[in-house]
């Protein structure tokens, strides 16, 4: 007896243990992805009360996407790639510095770093977030408030526990051979960091670039804070003022909505392995 | 400054360049390379930590100065119904969150476990819940949720033959259909944990238990379950910690209400905070939010060790 799996399910062949595992796949698939076809589905039909929410295509219609822009839903969506670009930018470089010094060399005090790169991760934003709009808002040293500016959204998710940590994982299987060498040929610190290092690296970024883009999409709580004007929405936040409408009802809220989901979804499907790959590299914290 | 030193050392002692060049490439590079990472987390993570353990002594007004009270506000958050209700609703969200997912996430691991190519794209589909906006999804959720007969639950829990819910628009319901949301979102992430797990029990074992005669469920048992437990105790921390400090769930779908059913701790430190300018009493609230995470990150790890050996 051969065993791909530990319950041996594939080796039952008989009709009705097919037939069974087709009821309850199928079942499964429904039930988590749901939610998310209902949704798109919706978000193109005529969509008056929550009543009509459905997973059955009504007539199609782009109407609930042309009232969104009168409700400044791309507005929203604008300000949301504002942030999670130059965030994500920040972050990944942020982190590569970071684990470059953390996986390549040895000084004095590295524990230290390592503990509090830990210690960050337990303190995740919702626990610092009052002090945090206190901070935000004057400070301390350079005495400028963050408050109703975007620096204030990208800042604080500039440095990243997670992505520093599998980072370093990563840097450290690079053989030192190849940096020797480099440095044997007079090659300087940042040369070696940028031309050998950080292009062995591109699976790593593939990781903390798909984690990072989530994290910051995802954020809430932090533009709760900051974003003080409606203006500066990102759009996750923007929801809640888009739930009812006279005209459309609430088609706005599902087009906003999908177009809330959507970037998240096709950066899991684009970059599938580096998400696994990140899922399991038994670091994710939050 | 690296270059200056180094130039420096250079120029009086030739001979001792290199080991010169290296000692200061080592440390102080480090340390430069670490400086963007070191001084963001100072400035969004450490001071604000400190700043709100200082300011939970304090009653905090923004033009009459602040005042200080001590553990006044600890004593609040003990005392208050409040807060003893939030913090019980938050409890039993993340315990409830926490196992549903963990059981069902371990079942739908086992049943998608294997090689073939449909069981791929089952998992793949089962997946997209985790990487989605909690935001949108909570209001897709609400939506789901409405309670009128005809609102998409009540009509799927209608063709089992069972009666309307009102779900979060009653009292009694609210924080269950939060935990409903949060277990659908929360299963496929820890089934993707298993099934890493599984992958890495071996293979003879399951083979050399069938040829012994052994069943399914004892074989599930003595060597599959076993196998998992490290990656049991990992989830079950995680998820723990994630849910005691739940908030846009709450805050998307209820905001605490009705009638502060579903409450939780983070919801009411928010309203606090921003609303009601309680800024003392909501620090004390996240300080005291920090502690239980602390707290249940120990007594995991102590747990885990004590049955390691």
């Amino acid at each position: 007896m051969r065993f791909d799996s530990a319950l041996g399910l594939e080796s039952r062949k008989g009709p009705l243990a097919v037939a069974a595992r087709f009821v309850v796949y199928g079942l499964m698939v429904v039930a988590f992805t749901g939610p998310l076809v209902g949704l798109l589905v919706s978000a193109f039909s005529k969509t008056l009360d929550p009543t009509s929410f459905t997973l059955w295509p009504d007539e199609f219609t782009l109407e609930n996407f042309i009232q969104a822009g009168d409700k400044n839903v791309y507005l929203y969506l604008l300000n949301s790639f504002v942030v999670v670009g130059f965030g994500l930018l920040l972050q990944m470089l942020v982190s590569v510095f970071a684990a470059y010094a953390l996986a390549r060399k040895k000084f004095r005090g590295m524990t230290v770093v390592m503990l509090l790169m830990l210690a960050t991760m337990m303190l995740p934003e919702e626990i610092i977030a009052i002090p945090l709009s206190l901070v935000l808002a004057d400070l301390p040293v350079l005495h400028l408030n963050l408050i109703g500016t975007y620096a204030g959204m990208i800042l604080p998710v500039g440095a990243w526990g997670f992505s520093i940590l599998v980072m370093t994982e990563f840097m450290k299987e690079v053989p030192v051979e190849l940096e020797e060498a480099a440095r044997i040929d007079g090659a300087g610190e940042l040369r070696i960091f940028a031309t050998i290092i950080v292009p062995l690296c591109r699976p790593a970024l593939g990781v903390i670039g798909v984690f990072g883009f989530t994290m910051i999409w995802d954020q809430y709580l932090l533009p709760l804070i900051v974003a003080t004007e409606s203006t500066m929405w990102t759009l996750p936040i923007a929801l809640r003022s888009l739930r009812s409408d006279e005209e459309v009802g609430i088609g706005v809220l599902l087009a906003a909505s999908l177009l809330a989901l959507l970037p998240s979804i096709i950066a899991f499907l684009a970059f599938q392995r580096q998400f696994m790959r990140g899922l399991t590299s038994g670091a994710v914290k939050g | 400054m690296t270059s200056t030193v180094t130039r420096a050392g250079a120029a009086t002692a030739p001979p001792r360049r290199r080991a010169q060049r290296a000692r200061w490439r080592g440390p102080l590079a480090a340390w430069l390379f670490l400086a963007p990472a070191l001084l963001l987390f100072l400035y969004f993570k450490f001071i604000p930590m400190v700043v709100g353990l200082w300011k939970s002594l304090f009653k905090v007004q923004t033009f009459l100065g602040d005042e200080w009270v001590g553990l006044d506000n600890y004593r609040t958050i003990i005392t208050d119904d409040l807060f003893a209700a939030a913090i019980w609703h938050s409890v039993v969200l993340a315990l409830g969150t926490t196992i549903g997912s963990l059981v069902l996430g371990l079942g739908l691991a086992l049943l998608v476990e294997g090689p073939a190519r449909y069981l791929w794209f089952v998992r793949t589909a089962a997946f997209l819940p985790v990487v989605t906006t909690m935001a949108a999804v909570a209001e897709v959720w609400r939506i789901m949720f409405h309670p009128a007969d005809n609102g998409m639950l009540n009509v799927i829990i209608g063709w089992a033959g069972v009666d309307p819910q009102p779900w979060l628009a009653s009292e009694h319901s609210s924080l269950w259909s939060i935990m409903l949301m949060s277990v659908w979102r929360g299963t496929p992430y820890d089934m993707m944990i298993f099934l890493a797990g599984l992958v890495g029990v071996d293979r003879t074992l399951y083979e050399a238990a069938a040829v012994d005669g052994a069943s399914t469920w004892r074989r599930l048992r003595h060597i599959t379950l076993p196998a998992l437990r490290p990656v049991f105790w990992i989830l079950f921390t995680l998820a723990a910690i994630r849910g005691l400090r739940v908030f846009v769930e709450v805050y998307v779908l209820t905001n605490g209400g009705p009638n502060n059913s579903s409450e939780v701790l983070m919801t009411l430190i928010y309203k606090l905070g921003f609303q009601k300018n309680e800024l003392g009493v909501a620090s004390a609230g996240g300080i005291v939010l920090f502690l239980a995470t602390l707290v249940l990150t120990v007594i995991v790890q102590l747990m885990r060790r004590r049955q390691a050996s």
